[in-house]
């Protein structure tokens, strides 16, 4: 810092990140993939002439850190020959501290030949109850150490630990292809130790991922039409991700990301007129203090302390996911979402943990009595949303009949589409907290060059009515 | 680091690993340079630059496998990601059919000179921003506001094997794309892709979109529906990205999840889509992460499916030898075709348009995603351009449209190929493609821009 700031920088951080990794693969009965990494860096981010610029180096000798910053303060001087409108940041008090993700059981320190039975019993549950094309079994584990400090005397020091584990089972027959996957589609993740594995019981929902994969490719097909469809935990959390998370992340309204994920419906004058995005029902808080999720930490990577953002309040529009230089120009304060994957990539505006607030009166399985007719879809096979993040179709990789207040016939290929504010307001059912859970995923991807966010949210199931079901395509 | 710190490097990997015990390992030293300048709302908004590397070993114990990196190639590091790739393979269960390495005679196979640019490698933010400006300066012209970047790389690639596996090279790219949003509605896109910076013209890639940016100005809703199409270069991207990351590999075949019967008819015979790593068109690459070199696959030829991408141990379970399509190891994904081409056809674009009685013309695809893989069925959105042709004319811009479509029926339903072709990235690379028309394209919904 104090070299950048020598040649002229007007604001300078650091962050020197040390990430560990693990991963192992179990598919089809062979350890297809063990794999451990660590990387370590130093990610430079300067102001100078009020433009941004970013160098980063793996080598962390004080020469090549030197020369790193000195990088970035050449870049940030051709940015300044291309801006508009100078840089200003929010006045955030400086941060100082240390934050370490609860652990009761360090992934690392838990014996390989334990991860890897554990995936092959799982993985030879699935074999033995059902004819399958192919079957797969994971864990993944990620611990990164990461300093920050800024010319504004910050200094925070963080641990931060990951973990998430699935099994999938599929089946195949003809041009027909269909997969049940436990514990949601892609897998159960979390910040906490190897206890969060152990509490999954991937072998215990072995054998009933075999047969529901097998009996799918004899399912009838989901119906075309309008329904009332609920949403299972593990296709809601997506649909939150997609249709409110994205929307609400302020440099995508600002069109900073325009030319990769696009930009947002959600403009500021729907903030100042109290739009209304969902039904009365629909609370959606960005909460980085929130036990266990993708998105707990201390301080996002700009030095902003976590804290919990409102971002839909009794249906109406009400914040953004929003960052130092962002947050100002809607006249408040960072909410706090600034984070890098790694330490050669700049720090975004990324999700913290997104959630559905649960609302008392009903869990999912009241929710789906108190349903006469209608579709309950479960874990999340496929998505797609435009550049606005208006329209959507999801499809999930298995659907039941509801009727009469109770699940029914299983159903293949269910898809279902909509509008996001359309769909929202037709919320007429959210579980209560005991249906409430907290899920995430390792693989939100953002950003020139490309990054990979992990983001949490906690759901508890929803009902929603008039929704177009089983798009045909050809 | 050169080619001679790259080999040295690898190989003392394999030293330690030999020493510890390892029957058989790989090495695979990945090093780059690589900086990128974003603009949108006309500025510069993001510029950064990395330095990076990555050891990777694969440490073989009999039937066993493990795999480390490390960021670090200090002589402690080094120890560490070997011990570390040895207690995994330790820790591991035998693997029936063994661990599959690609065989070499000890001699170095480099990469082709058309893959490297000098000019590339040497170009700094100055001239990104120079470029940036270039395009902002097209955006302007049509009261657009311009999004973007452009990026240049240096890479180097190093692999060893105690096969007798050398491979090194260094390879460079430089990228450049904007997206355009015109006052009312109007939207445009234009991307290039070279070894070579100098070959790149960023004031043309801004004039493109710019033109369409002003071409889409207040588009009006159009029905869903089944419509013929013409896909420019950049909708046609994902048409092959997504035939290679859902069929073209020998796994998706083995596990029965692929489109792909060899012989069998799946497309057109107008079309031809090839995997050539030494195609100067593309971004040349002479061998693959295994270090095997690269043999050009034709995946589809005249319609018919040709064959498929294979890594050593894809092709060991089949008894043949790799095509020299291997990711790095651990790959639980299997290979793939990282060099895609849809070979040019003899239609000019304004003909293929041309031949449209009514139809939409589409400019690239947006958030795509299978629904039914194995029918390749994709549901996505038409983005930064959309029009209406009629009479073989384009009659003007409308909203964008969700379509839920079988690319491999879209094969089939290809009428005309361009001529011209574009190298564009893709998510499975840089990939070489002409505008196409194709007879049937269903969209089932619309939106409201």
């Amino acid at each position: 810092m104090d070299t950048a700031r020598a040649r002229g920088a007007s604001y300078a951080d650091a962050r020197i990140v040390h990430r560990r990794e693990e991963s192992l693969t179990v598919k089809t009965g062979r350890l297809e993939a063990a794999a451990a990494g660590e990387t370590e860096g130093i990610g430079i981010r300067v102001i100078v002439d009020g433009a941004w610029g970013f160098a980063a180096t793996h080598r962390l000798t004080p020469g090549d850190i030197d020369a790193t910053a000195a990088r970035a303060v050449r870049i940030a001087r051709a940015s300044a020959t291309a801006i508009r409108r100078p840089i200003v940041l929010d006045d955030r008090p400086p941060a100082h501290g240390t934050y370490e993700t609860p652990v009761a059981e360090d992934p690392f320190a838990v014996a390989l030949e334990e991860k890897v039975a554990l995936l092959v019993e799982a993985d030879v549950a699935m074999r033995g109850a059902a004819r399958l094309a192919f079957t797969e079994a994971t864990f993944a584990a990620q611990r990164e150490r990461k300093v920050f400090a800024a010319t504004d005397g910050s200094l925070t020091d963080q641990t931060i630990t990951h973990v998430g584990a699935a099994i999938e089972a599929n089946a195949v027959a003809g041009d027909d292809h269909q997969r049940r996957s436990y514990p949601d589609a892609g897998g159960a993740w979390g910040a906490a130790g190897f206890e969060f594995i152990r509490g999954l019981d991937l072998v215990g929902h072995a054998a009933r991922m075999a047969t529901e994969a097998e009996t799918l490719l004899t399912a009838p097909a989901c119906p075309s039409g309008s329904a009332t469809i609920i949403l299972d935990p593990s296709q809601l959390y997506l649909q939150v991700h997609e249709s409110c998370g994205h929307p609400t992340e302020l440099d995508r309204v600002f069109g900073t990301e325009a030319s990769y994920a696009g930009t947002s419906f959600l403009t500021t004058d729907k903030l100042e007129s109290g739009f209304r995005y969902g039904s009365d029902l629909v609370t959606i808080v960005a909460d980085a203090t929130a036990a266990g999720g993708l998105g707990t930490f201390g301080w996002d990577d700009e030095g902003v302390a976590a804290q919990a953002v409102p971002l839909v309040r009794d249906g109406i529009f009400s914040g953004y996911l929003s960052s130092r230089e962002t947050a100002p120009r809607i006249g408040r304060r960072s909410g706090g979402a600034m984070r890098a994957d790694g330490w050669n990539r700049i720090p975004l505006i990324r999700m913290t943990n997104v959630s559905l607030m649960p609302v008392p009166g009903m869990n999912l399985d009241e929710i789906v009595a108190d349903t006469d007719d209608g579709l309950y879809l479960a874990s999340n096979r496929s998505w797609s949303i435009d550049d606005r993040r208006l329209n959507f179709q999801f499809a999930t990789e298995i659907a039941w009949e509801v009727k009469g207040g109770k699940l029914g016939r299983m159903l293949k290929n269910p898809t279902y589409a909509g509008i996001t504010p359309e769909f929202w307001r037709s919320c007429d059912a959210i579980g209560d907290e005991r249906s409430w859970r907290m899920l995430g995923t390792p693989n939100c991807g953002k950003g020139e060059p490309g990054q990979v966010g992990h983001v949490g949210h906690g759901v508890s199931g929803a009902r929603f009515r008039g929704v177009q079901v089983g798009v045909r395509g050809t | 680091m050169s080619a001679a710190e790259g080999i040295s490097l690898a190989e003392e990997v394999l030293r330690l690993a030999g020493a510890a015990g390892a029957t058989d390992a790989e090495a695979v030293v990945l090093a780059n340079d690589s900086s990128l300048t974003r603009f949108a709302n006309n500025e510069i908004h993001q510029n950064v630059a990395e330095t990076d590397i990555s050891v990777r070993l694969r440490f073989v114990a009999g039937k066993r496998q493990g795999v480390a990196t490390s960021g670090r190639t200090d002589d402690e590091s080094l120890r560490r990601l070997v011990d570390t790739a040895a207690a995994i393979a330790r820790s591991s269960a035998e693997l029936e059919d063994g661990v599959a390495l690609p065989e070499g005679d000890g001699s170095l196979t480099g990469e082709y000179p058309s893959a490297h640019a000098a000019s590339t490698a040497s170009a700094d933010p100055e001239r990104r921003a120079e470029g940036a400006r270039a395009v902002i300066a097209a955006a302007d012209e049509v009261m657009a506001t311009a999004s973007g970047s452009f990026s240049t790389a240096i890479e180097r690639t190093t692999i060893a094997n105690s096969r007798g596996i050398r491979a090194d090279g260094e390879r460079t790219k430089a990228h450049i794309l904007t997206v355009m949003m015109g006052p009312d509605g109007g939207t445009g896109y234009a991307e290039a892709c070279a070894v070579d910076v100098d070959s790149m013209d960023p004031p043309s890639v801004g004039r493109e979109a710019a033109e369409r940016t002003r071409a889409s100005t207040s588009p009006v809703a159009t029905e869903p529906g089944d419509y013929p199409v013409v896909l420019l270069e950049y909708a046609v991207v994902d048409v092959l990205d997504m035939l290679g990351y859902l069929g073209f590999s020998a796994l998706a075949v083995e596990e029965g999840r692929s489109f792909v019967e060899v012989g069998k008819r799946v497309g057109s015979p107008l079309v031809t889509i090839r995997d050539d790593g030494a195609d100067p068109a593309g971004l040349p690459m002479a061998y693959d992460y295994e270090g095997a070199r690269k043999t050009a696959v034709e995946l589809v030829a005249g319609g018919v499916c040709g064959g498929v991408v294979y890594d050593a141990a894809t092709a060991a379970r089949v008894g043949r030898t790799t095509t020299g399509h291997g990711l790095p190891a651990p790959n639980p994904w299997g290979p793939f075709p990282l060099n895609m081409q849809l070979l040019a056809g003899d239609t000019p674009c304004d003909e293929l348009i041309g031949g449209l009685d009514r139809g939409l013309l589409v400019t690239r695809f947006h958030y795509t995603n299978p629904v039914q893989p194995k029918r390749a069925v994709v549901t996505g959105m038409t983005r930064d351009g959309t029009f209406l042709v009629e009479g073989g004319r384009i009659v003007g811009p409308v909203r964008n449209l969700r379509y839920t479509q079988s690319y491999v029926d879209a094969l089939a339903g290809v009428s005309a190929v361009g001529s011209d072709r574009k190298c564009l990235v893709g998510f499975l690379g840089a990939i070489v493609v002409p505008a196409v028309r194709i007879d049937s394209w269903t969209f089932t919904s619309a939106t409201e821009h």
